[in-house]
């Protein structure tokens, strides 16, 4: 039974899953059972009223009020107790509870964004916590997109212009698979994510390991959020922007001037040579300076370093 | 509306019987030649041909696209086209099987040839309108293939905005097609409402309408008052593109949620324009081949009002995850639920009009047995969507693809090609092969499941519709399905092959090979150029088939230039009943 359950349903890893999947046997199963029984009559008659000649002579059984009614009211039960089942199911499939984690996502073709309260964000992966409801907040930048996770059962259409929302609580940490269900164009089909589940310790350290933004809020001009960025990746512990000495050099007049390195040579401070500094601080390093930084390798994407620069570029 | 006609005084006739001639010399084929006489033909049954020709067309052509969709899925990445190619290849595949084959197929090929025949009326109420809602079909059709040609349209036929008005393609071209054939749609329906409300032959009342007839009333309303909005919708659509005023596009102030609204407010009541036909025939075959007095009759008539009633208010389905509110989900579901009940009714009462027949295994038989099973699936799977939560799963799943084309293909493509087999002797003077019709049967049938049922399983898996890539599990389901849809096609072959044989080498067709009781077996084959010489009189049902043969044969006695009224009760003068 189980081996079938898995040939036609994906994993349930909700509740929400488990409840949607005994109502889905229940309808199926009774299909089945009258369309066995219909297919049944079907062979029996074909079988047993064959025609012998051209000359049969047929009852004349014009109608029966009393079997017309019962294949009326007993179909219109059964169903409306699959209405009533269906819309239970419904609404607890979309009522989030009060307490749910919430998280924003933003789809545009042919990507998904998720933006944590934390400050966090990711691009076609979805971290969350297991044992603890989640609740998404959705938008389109674009055109009508629907984020689909099979594993949970849940669908929910993204529209430009408004705010749709979508809630699960995973049970156990985990990857699901999230799709695209509304046709948007091109990369349709590549329009994918990832539900990552972890621990709920686990994700609370994850979140606090990627509280760096990693796309721009579209209200901000890039040197507004590379200045945010710094903020919030705490480049002002070592850096200054107005001379002052730190644990690192200054910014202050820093783009276009020439820097002396430790190693004796020296270097035109353009976008590529902050770029490497930020990703991998000590393959340069300044002259009279420890090589302490941390390397952003990994944690800050193209448009974020991209933010940073353009932010670096404005100290004069 | 029986007991209305009933108050009526009943009209006495005097009638006598018309054998139908078995070689007759003159038939709507003959009467007259040249390109040009078809071209300008007022002639409902000509009509008729026209519209089976075209439709073979574009059902080909579609059916063409359809594999080449298969022939892309059989791997999880590309297989020999672009994804945009491909997302074209799906948008022309449905746009052409919906609007220019399945919404038009039964009322404009087998309505138009058989609905004035039923009824015992020389053609229909207006047959030049009926001409013009041709010329119609065949402007929207050029259009369409404009788009396709100056562009190509890649938005699914279902035109969602914003996608619909931001993408690039001939949408406007398209939907200005889709547009055009609304109006031949709307046309037709005119036609045939006054056609069977004015035109019946003396004695056909209410309850002795062929079934067929009703089924095409019941549709008939459905395309006059659906087929609107859709135009309209269509026209805001490409005023939004052309113009710039925003309705949809929300970056120009409108909602694109409405353009759902709207468009499924035609679009689910098209559904039911494609399907309802296809219960007329299954009625009439099944009534036929059983030799047998339908079962309920007024169950069947009455149950396809009241899916053409139930069936507008009933679009938000679509829907359930559009954001819609909850209330609307909650009545949009409960409503999808009542319009099962009346096609259930109809199922138990075809099966119970098999019970204690007299079966004749024939194809056209066969065809309708195919359908008993294929849209039982349909119809069930369809309860299951109906269910707001088992729908959310399974929306724009792969699983709802499946469950449209058991309903389109396996009930209404299974009843037409019933219908075609059945009525071809009539609209041909031929007889087709059996064995070979049979065994088209079984590959339609087969290549039919084969190409679906495994569509059922990916969809509850998760696989989503039109998807060019697919992640590497559902492999093995899309790979039997691309071997189904082969063999479904080589099943469409074969009919074709079948009826194209039989013009040529068919034996000549008896009047009436299937002793049925209906009316418009009871003259030549092919029909008569003007369908009957005479003003045919009808005293029982056209499924009364312990009546003897030649009292479905009665016509007045003489024209008198006091015809009592058409559709009118009568009272046969027995005295010249048995004249020949």
């Amino acid at each position: 039974m189980e081996a079938l359950e898995n040939f036609f349903l994906p994993p349930a890893k909700t509740a929400v899953a488990e409840q949607y999947d005994t109502l889905f046997w229940f309808i199926h199963i009774s299909s089945l059972a009258l369309t066995v029984a219909i297919v049944a009559v079907i062979i029996y008659f074909v079988i047993k009223y064959r025609r012998k000649s051209e000359n049969d002579v047929t009852p004349v059984i014009t109608h029966n009020n009393k079997l017309e009614v019962t294949w009326s009211v007993i179909p219109l039960i059964l169903t409306m107790v699959i209405f009533g089942w269906g819309f239970q199911t419904y609404i607890d499939m979309t009522k989030a509870p009060t307490d749910a984690y919430e998280v924003n996502v933003t789809a545009q073709q042919w990507l998904w964004r998720f933006q944590y309260k934390s400050g966090a964000s990711t691009t076609n992966e979805l971290h969350v916590p297991a044992g603890r409801p989640v609740k998404l907040v959705m938008q389109s930048q674009d055109v009508i997109h629907s984020f689909f996770v099979p594993d949970f059962r849940i669908k929910q259409d993204v529209i430009p212009g408004r705010y749709t929302s979508l809630w699960f609580e995973a049970r156990e940490p985990g990857e699901s698979i999230v799709f695209c269900t509304e046709y948007c164009g091109t990369a349709h089909s590549d329009m994918m994510a990832k539900i990552i589940v972890h621990e709920p310790d686990e994700f609370a350290q994850w979140i606090e390991d990627n509280s760096g933004a990693a796309t721009k809020p579209t209200e901000l001009a890039p040197v507004d959020w590379g200045e945010q960025l710094v903020e919030q990746n705490a480049c002002a512990t070592c850096h200054s922007v107005d001379g002052s000495e730190m644990t690192g050099p200054t910014w202050k007049g820093k783009f276009g001037s020439q820097e002396q390195l430790s190693d004796g040579s020296s270097v035109t401070v353009d976008e590529n040579y902050l770029r490497e500094s930020i990703l991998n601080p000590s393959a340069k390093v300044v002259e009279g300076y420890q090589n302490v930084m941390p390397p952003y390798q990994g944690q800050l994407n193209d448009e974020q370093i991209n933010a940073i620069i353009e932010y670096i570029k404005t100290i004069e | 509306m029986a007991t209305a006609e009933a108050s009526s005084p009943t009209k006495k006739v005097q009638v006598r019987r018309y054998k139908p001639e078995e070689n007759a010399e003159k038939n709507y084929l003959n009467a007259e030649s040249g390109l040009w006489s078809w071209l300008t033909t007022k002639d409902h049954k000509r009509i008729g041909i026209m519209y089976l020709i075209s439709l073979t067309v574009f059902f080909m052509a579609g059916g063409l696209l359809a594999l080449g969709i298969r022939v892309e899925l059989w791997t999880p990445a590309q297989t020999f086209i672009e994804a945009d190619t491909y997302n074209q290849l799906f948008t022309l595949h449905g746009a052409i099987m919906i609007f220019l084959f399945l919404v038009p197929s039964v009322p404009t090929v087998l309505g138009n040839f058989f609905l004035p025949m039923q009824i015992g009326a020389k053609d229909v109420a207006f047959p030049k309108l009926n001409l013009a809602s041709y010329y119609l079909y065949a402007a929207g059709a050029l259009l369409m293939l404009w788009a396709i040609i100056s562009g190509g349209v890649d938005t699914g036929w279902t035109f969602y905005t914003p996608y619909s008005t931001s993408t690039a393609g001939a949408v406007t071209w398209m939907v200005m097609g889709v547009f055009v054939i609304g109006f031949s749609s709307i046309l037709t329906g005119v036609n045939f409402l006054v056609t069977i409300h004015k035109m019946r032959a003396p004695g056909i009342t209410w309850g002795k309408l062929p079934l067929f007839c009703w089924s095409l009333y019941a549709t008939s309303i459905i395309q006059i008052l659906a087929t609107p909005v859709l135009a309209i919708t269509l026209a805001l659509l490409a005023m939004e593109r052309v113009l710039g005023i925003g309705i949809f596009d929300p970056a120009l102030g409108g909602d694109p949620v409405l353009f759902q609204h709207f468009f499924w407010f035609y679009s689910h009541p098209a559904v039911y324009i494609m399907i309802v036909p296809g219960f007329g025939i299954v009625s009439e075959i099944v009534s036929t081949f059983s030799k047998k007095t339908v079962f309920g009759y007024w169950a069947i008539a009455m149950s396809s009002l009241a899916i053409a009633f139930i069936g507008f208010l009933v679009w938000g389905h679509h829907m359930f995850v559009s954001g819609q509110a909850t209330l609307a989900t909650l009545v949009f579901s409960f409503l999808t639920f009542l319009v099962g009940i009346p096609t259930g009714i109809k199922m138990f009462n075809w099966l119970a009009t098999m019970y204690k027949g007299s079966i004749s295994l024939k194809t056209p038989m066969l065809y309708i047995l195919g359908f008993f099973f294929l849209f039982t699936v349909g119809g069930l799977t369809g309860i299951a969507l109906a269910s707001v939560a088992v729908d959310v799963h399974l929306h724009d799943t792969y699983y709802v693809v499946a469950h449209f084309h058991f309903v389109m293909v396996g009930g209404m493509v299974m009843a037409f090609m019933g219908g075609l087999y059945y009525w071809w002797p009539k609209m041909s003077g031929r007889m087709y092969n059996e064995t070979l019709g049979k065994v088209s049967c079984l590959l339609v049938f087969l290549g039919f499941n084969v190409t679906f049922l495994p569509q059922f399983v990916m969809g509850a898996q998760g696989m989503p519709r039109r998807y060019f890539n697919y992640i590497d599990q559902f492999q093995p389901f899309h790979q039997i399905s691309t071997v189904g849809s082969f063999i479904l096609g080589l099943g469409f072959m074969l009919v074709f092959y079948n009826l194209v044989k039989s013009l040529y080498t068919g034996p000549k067709a008896p009047p009436n090979p299937w002793n049925s009781r209906a009316l418009e077996w009871q003259v030549a084959s092919p029909a008569p150029p003007h369908n009957f010489e005479h003003t045919p009189v009808i005293v029982h049902g056209p499924y009364d088939y312990h009546k003897p043969m030649a009292d479905f044969q009665l016509g007045l006695a003489e024209t008198n230039g006091h015809d009592p009224e058409h559709g009118a009760n009568i009272e046969v003068d027995k005295k010249l009943e048995m004249k020949e």
